[in-house]
């Protein structure tokens, strides 16, 4: 589709795109394409349309630091030596000089002191990592909460949170290399996790390190899973989830022009890759100020890896602080002695098995959703978080569950900052982890129906001008004014919830289907998914509101009666539970 | 103050122009002469006014501190938590009511495991008293000469050798408590290991020698004098040291840098593509073409 | 794809129960829907009809030639910007110095600071540069493109799987299991090389775990501090005392005879071998069972290695003996055998039997009774 022009700003070219002569551009594309026959393909994606949001570009940051980090990171590696051979530091750093340390310590401080710009990258190399999970980690809610990951796009999802744990194990890797003493504490932790593996733990660990902790094996190792293997995957992960993105083409927000059938927005060509190209800029010049502004991993005043030394503070970095909160609120002494082996619950739980199980949930959730709605057509126009309160009150929960694991993995932080007791937050945290997920789950749930009630309302009623009306009897009433018709129809373009009926017989009475105990938990799940969300107004009913609030404006004017803000008293919504709209 | 300093990076270095070993020599001398000033008097002067200080602190001691230490700083039996109200002062030497009062953490204004610092309740003349009287009641570790913890008139290959043996002593000692920064760190029940930072080293040298509160003491049998020393060097030399990586962000380590890297990184992102996907202003006139 | 069976209360596109499912992409019954470019007739049910995409309006910089020429000065602005703040780089990274004698600024690393600041500012600028170009100057028309439903025409599905089962019919494999299952079985085994090749990870007797069991401590073995090596004399140490100590044999000497370490052996060593020594009033100690005699005086030694995880552990508090971990914050009572009374821990720290030999110094009555540091699966067999 080609757009007029002509009266773009006239800096703009205006005549169209085929010249008279062939410019070198053109005869080098023509060059390419007898070759390699790219016109094809090129003709539509040049121009495939991207719709314009904010929250569409967080996955964006993701892949941008993810440059900066192969930038950074190839940079790194042209001094950094990952052998844990023993020599004697003597190097700029003052304090250090004289130590024996590994040649990965040492090969650290020679960037950090001896390499002009070395310190900086090293830098900016350690913010581009936090920033990489922690954008992919905004993305995966943004697409969660906007339920993107319906069908078609599941998969894609599946794909996000693998990205997601490869960015979490890249970046436990990566800050393992240096060999300082918080790394190396953070090392002999994932050795205590692994002893900790029922069976086969302790010959996992020996091999891991060649032998016994810390042996001098581990640091080449995990250099190598750090700049090939998982890099590796995750670039073909990541070109995957982009050929998905495109081939599915983006999910938009529902409004006018906007439906399943469309997409609506500017062409990759010129816009949308100015803009992606320029937010590339943008966050590899945010993560320069930030390596050249705020000290990150000090490795200098950790000093060298050295088992018999510890510092307050031992954290991993963020990203890793949740399953280390869960492991801090374990209560004592969690382990069994069966048959002579020994197994560590304290250690299982926490780090073993509710991670994995976390990540399993999470990649489930969209098939899960489909499964209990029997969903099968394609979205592609976003729903807002509100209009599905049950599977934003779930991701809250998720998240709340998460932040309080990710608190409890900072409570000496926390405990020293606010002149608290880390054994109080600990005992908190262990009633919280529990509590808190529920709460969360209950309180948005109710706040998205509300807010969906109150969409209605705006629909129905208009919205509140602030305009107080008095009457001759000294009544006051607000005056309710008609949204305009763009708005009115963005919030009515979104779907009926349709409470999943089991076949047949829909209720008790009906004759059992074959696979009818499946079928019933469904049914069940759909009604408790469903069943309290305010569905939208009817035309029959919008049209009642209407002309209500006509008469209503007549009647204001007219003055003879009353708007006493009762008028719409006995009205209710369709489809909702018996909760009045209004109850003044 | 010049803002950009340049060739300030190392301490060493720094001292070893022309003119830092002049500055260096000048602030040996004062130093050395207001310790003589501080010093030789109290020296010069007999025992009789020895005893006067003795006096003075008992005296002192009523009114502040008896009332949890006891008449004689013979001390309270009442323990609440597991923690005695007002030990025994027999025998903690004038070290630690150098330390204890002269940071201001006693007298405390409630009992507790934490003694946190405040304003300095006494004068350098009362501490000194006080000390004195503390340390009649019984032998015990006495406030430490500047010579014991100060690496001045040391070589500069000492210097430096000593610096990175307490940077070694540190970091095995005094870090599981008050972290690789000095900064500080938790401990159980809402206890805390203070901040180290811009602690004079005769502090140090004092919570070293009597371990202060539930601190453990390194006693001269558990960390040499040189010990201690050195540690005191390292620190110092970790306050000189320029912060080669930009703002320190507390000093906490991970923690504090994943909260700067949602709230700065993260948020100023997405602050950034809120900004290139809003709407430009429009304008009510049409095209005119040209 | 959906070759589901049941008839699903499927709703149309825009969440209109459909009348048919022709509407309807991804079921079996019917040929997967093509979209309909146009609004369906369904749509008029909904309760406001799509009003269409708004009228395109111009911005000031379309309709005002001034705001146009003050847009190209901005980005241009900024694009110079740009080059300045690159240049600065490059000023900065040959006149600031590092190394030896860094330059320092404002307190901080001045070549850290200004190359990070330098360089941010340029990519920023850039940055912000093409975007206000792309806002400001490219065209800003929005275009529609019509979506296609992911999944493929029922002929070509068809098709597919046509030719796969041509495929597999003329491989014949479905007709011959034994050709199929020992070729499965063949393929399947070579898992088997894949797993063991992994096995000199930990060449040789490196891969025997049963070295956990035991640490450098041997009978008489003296204790020695941490960092610098020295005997340490038990009349030496006072009540309250923390001593980081390690096993003298980590610190060899011409004197006490013990080989020098090096490397991954030494690492190995001082991993397990690190102890804690306090001294505290002999009344408070609750000796365990058959240890009346493990210590000296009021002088006690435990493992340094958290039984949790792994880490040293020395944030000992001397008026309640609680020692803490600042890893995961199990607190252990040295007092009481080093049990555990918060935290994730499981076991109490080991504890060193200690005694005081001739010459007044400390040292080990023997090995640790039992493995140090964290839990693993066959520690109680061993």
């Amino acid at each position: 589709m080609s757009v007029d022009t002509s009266k773009v700003a006239t800096s703009n070219r205006t005549d169209a795109a085929t010249a008279s002569k062939p410019s070198p551009a053109g005869s080098l594309a023509s060059w390419a394409d007898d070759r390699l026959g790219l016109a094809t393909a090129m003709k539509k994606n040049l121009r495939k349309v991207f719709p314009d949001h904010w929250s569409f570009m967080l996955g964006e940051i993701a892949l941008w630091s993810f440059v900066v980090l192969l930038l950074t990171g190839v940079f790194l590696t042209l001094w950094f030596d990952p052998s844990m051979g023993e020599v004697t530091y003597e190097g700029s750093y003052d304090q250090l000089r004289g130590i024996d340390m590994s040649s990965a310590m040492a090969s650290a401080l020679h960037i950090s002191f001896d390499v002009r710009g070395g310190l900086l990258m090293r830098q900016m190399h350690h913010w581009a990592a936090m920033i990489f999970i922690a954008s992919m980690m905004v993305h995966l809610l943004r697409v969660a909460f906007t339920g993107a990951y319906r069908k078609p796009r599941e998969l894609n999802w599946v794909i996000g949170c693998i990205l997601l744990l490869l960015g979490t194990l890249e970046g436990f890797t990566g800050y393992s290399l240096p060999d300082d003493l918080l790394s190396g504490t953070g090392i002999r932790a994932a050795d205590g996790f692994l002893k900790a593996t029922p069976v086969a733990g302790t010959y996992m660990s020996f091999l891991l390190f060649g032998g016994e902790f810390p042996g001098e094996s581990i640091i080449p190792r995990l250099y190598i899973v750090h700049v090939l293997l998982i890099p590796g995957i995750l670039l073909a992960l990541i070109a995957a989830h982009m050929l998905l993105l495109v081939y599915h083409k983006h999910t938009q927000w529902p409004g006018p022009g906007r439906t399943e059938q469309n997409v609506v927005g500017y062409p990759m060509l010129p816009v949308y890759a100015a803009k992606a190209g320029g937010f590339f800029f943008m966050v590899f010049g945010v993560i320069a100020l930030m390596g050249g502004l705020m000290s990150i991993n000090p490795v200098w005043k950790f000093g060298p890896y050295d088992p018999t030394k510890v510092t307050a503070g031992s954290q991993p970095d963020w990203y890793m602080g949740w399953p280390d909160g869960l492991l801090r609120i374990m209560p004592s002494h969690m382990e069994t002695v069966i048959f002579g082996y020994t197994i560590s619950w304290n250690v299982l739980i926490p780090i073993l098995l509710v991670p994995p199980l976390m990540l399993v949930i999470l990649m489930l959730l969209p098939f899960v959703e489909g499964w209990i709605t029997g969903d099968k057509r394609d979205h592609h126009l976003l729903q807002r978080p509100r209009n599905a309160p049950t599977r934003t009150a779930v991701m809250v929960a998720l998240m709340t569950f998460y932040g309080l694991a990710w608190a409890a993995g900072g409570n000496d932080i926390i405990a020293i900052k606010l002149h608290a007791s880390i054994n109080q937050i600990t005992y908190f945290m262990r009633g919280a982890i529990f509590l808190g997920p529920l709460l969360a789950f209950w309180i948005t749930r109710r706040w998205c129906i509300s807010l969906q009630r109150s969409d209605n309302e705006k629909l129905l009623h208009g919205y509140e001008t602030g305009i107080i009306t008095r009457s001759a009897s000294g009544q006051y009433a607000e005056r309710h004014l008609p949204i305009n018709p763009t708005s009115a129809y963005t919030l009515t373009a979104r779907d009926r919830d349709e409470i999943y009926a089991v076949e047949g017989d829909t209720d008790a009475s009906g004759v059992a289907a074959p696979n009818s105990r499946s079928e019933k938990v469904r049914a069940r799940l759909s009604s408790w998914m469903y069943q309290h969300n305010v569905q939208k107004p009817t035309r029959a009913e919008l049209e009642e509101g209407h002309h209500h609030a006509e008469h209503e404006a007549e009647l204001q004017s007219g003055l003879d009666h009353p708007a006493d803000g009762h008028q719409f008293d006995d009205h209710r919504l369709r489809d909702t539970d018996e909760v009045p709209l209004r109850d003044h | 103050m010049r803002v950009l300093n340049r060739t300030a990076g190392r301490l060493s270095r720094h001292r070893r122009g022309p003119l830092a070993g002049l500055a260096v020599l000048l602030l040996g001398l004062l130093i050395s002469g207001s310790l003589y000033t501080a010093f030789a008097p109290a020296q010069a002067q007999s025992q009789a006014s020895e005893t006067d200080q003795i006096a003075q602190g008992k005296e002192l001691f009523l009114t502040s501190c008896a009332f949890c230490h006891g008449k004689n700083g013979e001390g309270v039996p009442t323990v609440r938590d597991g923690y005695q109200i007002g030990p025994s002062l027999v025998g903690v030497g004038a070290a630690a009511v150098d330390f204890q009062v002269g940071t201001g953490r006693m007298p405390m204004a409630q009992p507790g495991a934490q003694a946190p610092r405040k304003k300095v309740a006494f004068d350098d003349d009362e501490v000194a008293a006080l000390a004195a009287y503390v340390a009649s009641l019984g032998p015990g570790p006495a406030i430490p000469d500047e010579s014991d913890y100060s690496i001045e008139g040391m070589s500069e290959e000492e210097r430096e050798e000593a610096i990175t043996r307490g940077g070694q002593i540190f970091l095995t000692n005094c870090t599981a408590c008050h972290n690789f920064n000095g900064a500080g760190g938790a401990m159980p029940r809402g206890g805390y290991a203070p901040n180290l930072h811009g602690v004079q080293g005769k502090y140090i040298y004092e919570a070293l020698l009597t371990g202060p509160q539930n601190m453990p003491n390194f006693s001269n049998g558990n960390l040499s004098p040189e010990e201690k020393r050195d540690v005191i060097a390292y620190l110092g030399s970790i306050q000189d040291t320029p912060e080669y990586a930009g703002f320190t962000l507390g000093g906490l380590g991970p923690v504090s840098e994943g909260l700067f890297a949602w709230i700065l990184g993260i948020g100023g992102l997405v602050g950034a593509a809120v900004w290139i996907a809003s709407h430009t202003t429009r304008s009510k006139k049409d095209k005119v073409n040209a | 794809m959906s070759n589901d069976s049941h008839e699903h209360p499927v709703n149309a596109p825009d969440g209109t129960p459909a009348a048919g499912s022709g509407a309807t992409a991804g079921s079996s019954s019917t040929t997967p829907a093509t979209y309909d470019s146009h609004v369906p007739s369904h749509r008029e049910s909904e309760p406001i009809a799509d009003p269409g995409l708004p009228p395109h309006t111009w911005r000031p910089t379309d309709v005002d030639p001034k705001a146009e020429k003050r847009a190209e000065r901005q980005i241009a602005g900024l694009f110079v910007a740009a080059m300045i703040s690159a240049v600065l780089f490059v000023v900065a990274y040959f006149s600031l110095s590092v190394g030896d004698s860094w330059d320092t600024f404002a307190g901080m690393g001045a070549s850290t600071v200004a190359l990070g600041v330098t360089l941010g500012l340029s990519l920023l600028f850039i940055g912000i540069g093409i975007i206000h170009l792309a806002r400001k100057l490219m065209a800003d028309h929005e275009i529609i493109e019509m979506r296609h439903p992911a999944a493929s025409p029922q002929e070509d599905r068809d098709a597919t799987i046509q030719a796969l089962n041509d495929g597999l019919d003329e491989a014949g494999i479905g007709r011959r299991p034994l050709v199929r299952n020992t070729m499965i079985g063949a393929v399947g085994i070579l898992g088997l090389p894949a797993v063991v090749l992994l096995r000199d990870l930990a060449p040789g007797d490196k891969l025997d775990i049963g070295k956990l069991a035991h640490t450098i401590w041997e009978p008489g073995m003296r204790l020695v501090r941490d960092v610098v090596g020295t005997p340490i004399l038990a009349s030496e140490i006072e009540v309250g005392d923390l001593i980081n100590a390690a096993p003298e044999a980590l610190f060899p000497t011409e004197e006490n005879g013990y080989p020098e370490l090096h490397g991954a052996e030494k690492q190995v060593q001082k991993a397990k071998g690190a102890i804690i020594i306090v001294r505290m009033d002999p009344d408070d100690i609750t000796a365990g069972k058959g240890r009346e005699k493990w210590t000296a005086d009021g002088i006690i030694c435990y493992s340094k290695i958290c039984t949790h995880v792994g880490c040293p552990i020395s944030l000992y508090e001397r008026t309640t003996h609680h020692v803490l971990c600042p890893c995961h914050q199990s607190t252990f009572d040295l007092a009481d055998s080093a049990k555990v009374v918060f935290g994730p821990a499981a076991r109490p720290l080991p504890q060193l039997p200690i005694e005081v030999d001739g010459e007044g110094y400390l040292v080990a009555q023997s090995d640790f009774t039992e493995p140090i540091g964290a839990s693993y699966w066959e520690r109680e067999k061993q």
